[in-house]
């Protein structure tokens, strides 16, 4: 996973900065990093209709995808995915990593380890293992099980985020939340959620990407007549150029971005937002 | 905690350990270990010890090793450059920013990019070469896997670097070494944390991904995941296909013990 930078360090004054070798090969790495995006937007416009040729602007790809009804459709089911399975996987993975929490060590070690294993196997074999999984149990595959497999491969990532938190809470506030009489599930409700809400919070959203932008998972639980976005991507791109994936790869651009800044919002107003998740 | 309460919330997560975690892992292995009629047999592994399957399988880790040291070469001196710039948040987002357009579309955009009369080969005319077919090549699935793992590689080195103390930095020149000196004995053996982090973030994937192959390099380039995803999928055998699963797990843990003593998980 993409980890972000170490927090709480100033930006030391490195000596000279960048030498024009040094910031010309910056310059260069970024751009090319963002050529191929910018190219995948700007033929969006593209009046020609295919990718190569820039022909002139148009906004007939995006009226096509607000007529896609299909394509909508698909879209809706694809955060109604993503929605259900991020809580779901929220849920067990917090109670999960409490129930870490509370283990000898020894224990929880060998646990966490079992716990790692989606993350760092790849989404081939989760994928194919899954399959292998809903057949036995002789499970249609279709909306459940898609749903199913993205709660199981969020329910890690949760534990991840959370576990950190409950480390960092002082043992000494729920000695005294139990010397104040609490009894433990008001010490779970009233002293625990509450501390590691934004260590939840984080989960639900790494969730919520894991489950937005998956493919190879998916790919192998849906079976034929249903279809998440990045399925359908794959089978629209693999018959060819059409500019409307050009299109929704804006909108879905878009998107992700507010998607970010409330993010961003959330957890600057963490404090307020605790009480959403832990109502008395 | 109460012990019952502590039981009761320890059930669903204890269940998905059990049926999404150990009991997938139990399938991959015994499927493998069928034949198309549920009989126990070992003859998935004898056919992965074949001339094809073996050749496939060198193949794909060559690529893969391949792809992780030209994504290495290009990550190491731009992470290392970015710990130097001044606006480190700013140049950060703008490296974390394209991971958020899915590697899917990212893929798909290359199809117009290396396109017979698109703009790579417009480059290559403007150099004075002609132009050639690029897509469905083996060039293909290369620049384009590098090009999708670049900024996987990059945030770890980046982190690596930042970690280190610049008092050691400065020790060091004030013990009289040069700036390379200062690079070789300091900068780099504290930074291979990082590296093995990124070359776990891009080995692992670049054995099993199997829509850059797909989409890119057509049937030029079948890798163990494009092999997997073709055996479950295309022609349902699916004894072969776990048997070859279990060999990317296996090779998957090899790269990790290798790689990844001291390495974080990523």
């Amino acid at each position: 996973m993409i980890r972000g930078a170490p927090p709480g360090k100033p930006p030391a004054p490195a000596e000279g900065g960048l030498g024009w070798l040094g910031r010309l090969y910056l310059i260069a790495v970024f751009l090319v990093l963002y050529a191929p995006i910018g190219y995948l937007f700007l033929f969006s416009f593209n009046e020609g209709g295919q990718m190569v040729r820039f022909t002139g602007w148009t906004l007939e790809w995006y009226r096509a995808i607000a007529d896609d009804k299909r394509l909508i459709a698909i879209a809706l089911t694809t955060v109604l995915i993503a929605l259900l399975s991020s809580a779901a996987a929220t849920a067990v993975g917090t109670l999960g990593a409490i129930g870490l929490y509370e283990l000898r060590r020894r224990t929880r070690d060998v646990l966490l380890v079992l716990n790692n294993v989606h993350l760092v196997s790849s989404d081939v074999v989760i994928g194919a293992s899954f399959l292998l999984l809903f057949t036995a149990l002789g499970l249609r595959l279709g909306f459940t099980s898609v749903l199913l497999s993205h709660i199981a491969f969020s329910i890690p990532i949760v534990v991840l985020m959370v576990l950190p938190k409950l480390y960092e809470m002082p043992p000494t506030l729920l000695d005294a939340a139990r010397d104040l009489g609490a009894g433990p599930l008001d010490v779970l409700r009233r002293v625990i959620l509450p501390y590691i809400s934004p260590g939840v919070l984080a989960g639900f959203f790494m969730a919520l990407t894991y489950s937005l932008d998956d493919f190879a998972v998916t790919f192998f639980v849906t079976g034929s007549g249903f279809s998440t976005l990045s399925v359908e991507i794959y089978s629209r791109a693999r018959r060819g150029i059409s500019l409307e994936i050009n299109a929704l790869s804006v909108l879905l651009f878009i998107v992700t971005l507010l998607f970010a800044a409330g993010y961003a919002v959330i957890s600057r107003h963490g404090a307020k937002i605790r009480g959403v998740f832990v109502r008395r | 905690m109460g012990t019952a309460l502590r039981w009761l919330l320890f059930v669903p997560y204890g269940a998905w350990l059990l049926i999404f975690v150990l009991l997938p892992l139990g399938l991959v292995v015994v499927t493998s270990l069928r034949d198309i009629d549920g009989a126990w047999t070992l003859a998935n592994y004898e056919r992965f010890l074949t001339p094809t399957y073996l050749a496939m399988a060198g193949t794909s880790v060559g690529y893969a090793f391949l792809i992780t040291v030209i994504t290495l070469a290009v990550a190491y001196p731009a992470a290392y450059l970015l710990t130097r710039t001044r606006q480190k948040a700013f140049w950060l987002i703008f490296l974390i920013l394209p991971s958020w357009v899915n590697l899917l579309l990212k893929t798909y955009a290359f199809l117009g990019l290396l396109a017979l009369h698109g703009p790579v080969n417009a480059l290559f005319l403007a150099a004075g070469l002609p132009e050639r077919p690029l897509l469905f090549t083996d060039f293909s699935f290369l620049l384009v896997s590098i090009y999708i793992f670049i900024p996987f590689m990059i945030l770890p080195i980046f982190n690596a670097i930042e970690e280190i103390p610049p008092g050691l930095i400065e020790a060091a020149r004030d013990l009289g070494a040069g700036r390379w000196d200062v690079f070789r004995r300091v900068i780099w053996p504290l930074s291979l944390d990082g590296v093995r982090a990124g070359v776990q973030a891009v080995f692992i994937p670049a054995l099993s991904l199997f829509m850059i192959t797909r989409l890119i390099a057509g049937n030029r380039v079948i890798t163990l995941g494009t092999a997997i995803e073709e055996h479950f999928l295309v022609t349902q055998d699916w004894g072969m296909g776990a048997t070859i699963a279990v060999m990317l797990v296996v090779m998957m843990a090899a790269v990790m013990a290798v790689v990844g003593r001291k390495g974080e998980r990523t």
